[in-house]
């Protein structure tokens, strides 16, 4: 069912906000111990927020389950990013998207797994066990949000998940679940509360089955917060009307059954478009990212040092002891290799190399997207070149090989643009992602664009 | 540029990371793999441009410097604590 037809019965006094919770919880509880979509399931927030509900059912999003990507902070209940640096951690506060969601209505269901920190793009980089793809369990849900985007594509109640991403962590599991997110301008939503993985790059949006239920999301959370320094002023803008569209070249040399496909959803969109060049964007968007995401993320983790919040250990040992023992036991294999790449690249005699020269590429990659936009209202491109791997074809992948999957998605992260993730339809019975890039502000234009399309 | 041995080490002990020699076997390779990628940036030219630290143009945000009270618990999440301080290792 969709949001706006259930929270319309919700209103009404048709659909109990408790009965549906109490289904959805039942249904978590059942399933996931074979999908592993939850860290934590908040039953007794979720139904004492229904209750009041059903006493006074008001709001945008009355009774409306929501599912929160593990890296959003909710007062007193534990919030970890899946790592085990963060076990038992219970935030003293909680984030303004929850604080909004909570105000206009909505049911807080639980806190949904991902990769560590949001190392990765398969979610088998958690601390928890791997969440499996809802179509096909030998494969993953795609990373990093990936519990959120797995129970939004296997749940036939209503639920909206909120995602965060900062390379690609929205667009690719919904891709390869099958379903629809929206990443925002960065600036958009603001990041209070969230824990972040990378400053300049992180950005909360929405995973939904539906597109109205995503925009329905989307309109609640947007919006100026003065408690995040990076939250933007501006507005978005009006104009939601899309006449041209480019068609990234560069992303079209990859398996030619996911190719078609998607030139084939463009015919259906009865909409012209053009193939356009982004060389700079193809070519350096990865490096430029991975060196500011690393460079960021290495900062970030300083805080974990078994002080003030996450795991401790006893006062006995030495001053440096101390903290690199808890470092070293609690951090998994792929937040060390990020802590130790990003703090090389910021090393005196290796900063102007990487992390400065990331700084300026991105600099020319904005300034070439922004320049197809003069052209074009939208920019559109696959949004993964694979669909969701196996298991086994994953553990083979080294982890260079691995961030090269996130070829498409890093562009628009890095630029701060903001991009749909849409189902595009199925190859060997499983999804494919399509992803319209908008400029910046221009959400409206990529959710009309949704419309068109139909979900 | 290669990441060797006496670097990784001079890098993890600046993170306070612990690595043992397997560790490090496994994971050199992978990082000069990764810094390979790295290194593509240095065949473009960026003379003149100037670096975006963000994506967007920000502002600063300034709150009134009034003295506000502290109603959440900050030691709530903490073990190593004593009256109203956090506690960590001896520093001498």
């Amino acid at each position: 069912m969709r949001a706006k037809e259930y929270i319309t019965g919700v209103k009404s006094g048709k659909i109990s906000a408790v009965n549906t919770v109490k289904s959805i919880l039942s249904e978590i509880k059942k399933i996931n111990n074979d999908y592993n979509y939850f860290n934590n399931v908040t039953e007794n927030l979720a139904l004492e927020l229904a209750e009041k509900i059903d006493k006074n059912p008001k709001g945008k999003l009355a009774g409306l389950p929501i599912s929160l990507k593990d890296d959003i902070c909710v007062k007193g209940v534990e919030t970890t990013c899946s790592s085990n640096i963060l076990r038992g951690y219970k935030p003293i506060f909680n984030a303004t998207v929850v604080n909004k969601l909570i105000s206009e209505g909505a049911v807080i269901i639980g806190k949904t797994n991902q990769d560590a920190f949001g190392f990765g793009s398969f979610n088998v980089n958690t601390d928890y066990k791997v969440p499996r793809n809802p179509r096909d369990k030998t494969r993953v849900t795609g990373g990093s949000s990936g519990g959120a985007a797995g129970f939004t594509a296997l749940t036939e109640f209503p639920h909206v998940a909120i995602g965060e991403s900062t390379g690609g962590s929205i667009a690719a599991p919904c891709s390869f679940c099958g379903i629809q997110g929206l990443t925002p301008t960065y600036g958009v939503v603001s990041r209070y509360g969230l824990i972040d993985y990378a400053n300049s790059l992180d950005k909360i949006g929405v995973i939904g089955k539906y597109l109205d239920d995503v925009e329905l999301v989307f309109d609640v959370i947007k919006g100026k917060d003065n408690k995040d320094s990076t939250s933007l002023y501006d507005e978005l803008s009006s104009n939601n009307e899309v006449k041209t569209i480019g068609l990234i070249k560069e992303t079209l040399d990859i398996d030619p059954k996911i190719k078609d496909l998607i030139l084939k959803k463009l015919d259906e969109l009865n909409i012209e478009y053009e193939k356009i060049s982004l060389p700079l964007a193809s070519k350096y968007s990865l490096a430029s990212y991975y060196v500011i995401a690393m460079a960021e993320a290495s900062t970030n983790l300083n805080k974990y040092c078994g002080m003030r919040y996450g795991q401790e250990e006893k006062l006995n040992l030495s001053y440096n002891e101390y903290f690199s023992n808890v470092r070293t036991t609690y951090f998994n294999k792929e937040a060390k290799r990020r802590i130790i790449l990003g703090t090389f690249t910021r090393m005196a005699g290796y900063r102007d190399a990487f992390y400065l020269k990331a700084m300026k590429m991105r600099t020319l990659i904005i300034n070439e997207y922004k320049k197809a936009f003069r052209r074009y209202d939208l920019i559109v491109s696959p949004t993964m070149p694979i669909i969701a791997p196996k298991f086994s074809e994953v553990g083979k992948l080294s982890p260079a090989e691995s961030y090269m999957m996130d070829v498409m998605t890093v562009g628009p992260n890095l630029a701060g643009l903001p991009h749909l993730s849409l189902n595009a339809g199925d190859f060997n019975k499983m999804p494919v992602g399509i992803m319209f890039i908008g400029n910046h502000l221009d959400e409206k234009k990529l959710l009309g664009m949704g419309k068109k399309y139909g979900i | 540029m290669k990441i060797d041995k006496k670097i990784l080490s001079a890098v993890a002990n600046n993170a306070r990371i612990k690595l043992n020699k397997k560790e490090e076997e496994e994971l050199l390779p992978q990082l000069n793999e990764i810094l390979k990628i790295f290194s593509q940036l240095q065949g473009v030219n960026t003379k003149d441009v100037e670096p975006s630290f963000q994506p967007l143009q920000v502002k600063n945000v300034f709150r009134e410097d009034k003295v506000e009270s502290c109603k959440e618990d900050v030691l709530a999440n903490v073990k190593n604590k004593e009256d109203r301080y956090f506690k960590g290792p001896k520093a001498l």
